[in-house]
C-alpha cells in the first residue's frame, strides 16, 4: 500500500465484515513520533484458533481466492519501521455481550521505511459511503493536532438523512480538514 | 468554523428530495473495495463515480456502491455496472479520469466505453 491511509481503509472492512455496530478508528503519535494505529469494533470477533492465524497471508474469509493480504500488509508496514501489530479478540460465541476485535500497530514515524499516513480524510469518507448505517468514532491525537468526529453527534443532527448523502459527506471532509488546520499546537 | 447548524441545514434541503429519489434508481455502480482494489488505487476511482453522478444530475436513478474482491486482482480497480434488462459491463483498470468518462458517455449517453470494458482489449 502506498499510504497507512490504504491499510485503514483496507482494516475496516475485516470490521465491516464482522457486523459491528460501532467502529472505533484511533491515531495516537507521541511526542517520539511513535504512531500507534488502533482500530476497535464490536462485530463477531474471532476464536483463539483464527486470532492464532490471522496474520499468515493464506488465511482469509474471502471465497474469490486463498489468500487475504490485509493484515499481512499492515503487519509488514509496521515492522518496516521497528514497530508491531497486535489484535486481540473476543469471539460472539464466547462472550454474546462483550464481543468485538482491537487492533494494534505501532509505527516508528521517524525510522526511513515508515509508510506515509496520506489521505485520510478520503479515507473516511469513503467507509462512511460505503456503510452509512455504521457508527463510527475517529480520533487523531499528535503533539501538533488534535482532530476528532462521531458520527452519533452528527446523525443527531441529520435525523432521517443518512451519512452518505453527498453534501453531508463534502461537510465531513471540509469539517475533518478545518480541525486539521484550525487545531495546529 | 464548520458548525452543526450547517448540517442542519442540509437535512432540511434534503428533505424534499428524499421522496423523489425512492424506486427509480435502476443503474447500479459497484466498486471493487478489497486489498486488491484498494492497494491498486480503488479509492479514488469511488469518489471520482460519487462526484461525477452527482455533478452530472444522475443521483436518481445511479446508486454507487462497494463491494469485496471481484475475483480478477490483476486487472484492478475494477468497477462493474448492472442496468437492468441490459447486460452487466465490466471496467477494469479504472483511474479517476476512465471514470469521469464512464459517468458521460455510459451513465449519461448510454453507451458504455468499449475500450475500457473487459474482452475489449
Amino acid at each position: 500500500m502506498k499510504e497507512l491511509s490504504l491499510n485503514i481503509l483496507d482494516i475496516v472492512q475485516n470490521s465491516i465484515s464482522a457486523h459491528a455496530e460501532h467502529i472505533g478508528i484511533a491515531l495516537c503519535e507521541d511526542a517520539d513520533g511513535i504512531l500507534t494505529m488502533t482500530v476497535c469494533d464490536d462485530g463477531c470477533g474471532m476464536s483463539a484458533e483464527t486470532l492464532r492465524r490471522v496474520t499468515d497471508p493464506f488465511c482469509t474469509t474471502r471465497t474469490t481466492r486463498k489468500v487475504g493480504m490485509g493484515i499481512p500488509l499492515l503487519r509488514l508496514a509496521a515492522e518496516q519501521t521497528g514497530g508491531s501489530l497486535t489484535i486481540e479478540s473476543t469471539a460472539q460465541t464466547d462472550d454474546p455481550t462483550g464481543h468485538g476485535t482491537v487492533l494494534r500497530a505501532t509505527f516508528d514515524t521517524k525510522h526511513i521505511d515508515m509508510t506515509p499516513l496520506g489521505d485520510v480524510i478520503s479515507t473516511l469518507t469513503t467507509i462512511l459511503q460505503g456503510h452509512p448505517e455504521i457508527d463510527y468514532v475517529f480520533e487523531h491525537d499528535t503533539p501538533r493536532f488534535r482532530v476528532h468526529l462521531d458520527t452519533k453527534e452528527l446523525r443527531a443532527v441529520l435525523g432521517d438523512v443518512s451519512l452518505d448523502n453527498l453534501e453531508v459527506l463534502h461537510w465531513i471532509g471540509d469539517y475533518l480538514r478545518e480541525q486539521y488546520e484550525t487545531t495546529k499546537k | 468554523m464548520k458548525s452543526l447548524a450547517e448540517l442542519a441545514a442540509i437535512r432540511d434541503r434534503m428533505k424534499d428530495k428524499v421522496s423523489i429519489r425512492e424506486g427509480s434508481g435502476n443503474i447500479r455502480v459497484v466498486v471493487g473495495m478489497a486489498t486488491c482494489g484498494i492497494a491498486a488505487g480503488a479509492r479514488p476511482v469511488l469518489s471520482a463515480f460519487v462526484e461525477e453522478v452527482a455533478k452530472e444530475g444522475l443521483s436518481d436513478k445511479v446508486t454507487v456502491t462497494q463491494t469485496g474482491c471481484i475475483g480478477i486482482c490483476q486487472y484492478e480497480p475494477v468497477v462493474e455496472i448492472f442496468e437492468d434488462g441490459k447486460d452487466k459491463v465490466t471496467y477494469v483498470k479504472m483511474t479517476a479520469d476512465k471514470a469521469k468518462r464512464v459517468v458521460a458517455e455510459h451513465l449519461k449517453g448510454g453507451k458504455p466505453v468499449e475500450e475500457y470494458a473487459i474482452g475489449n482489449k
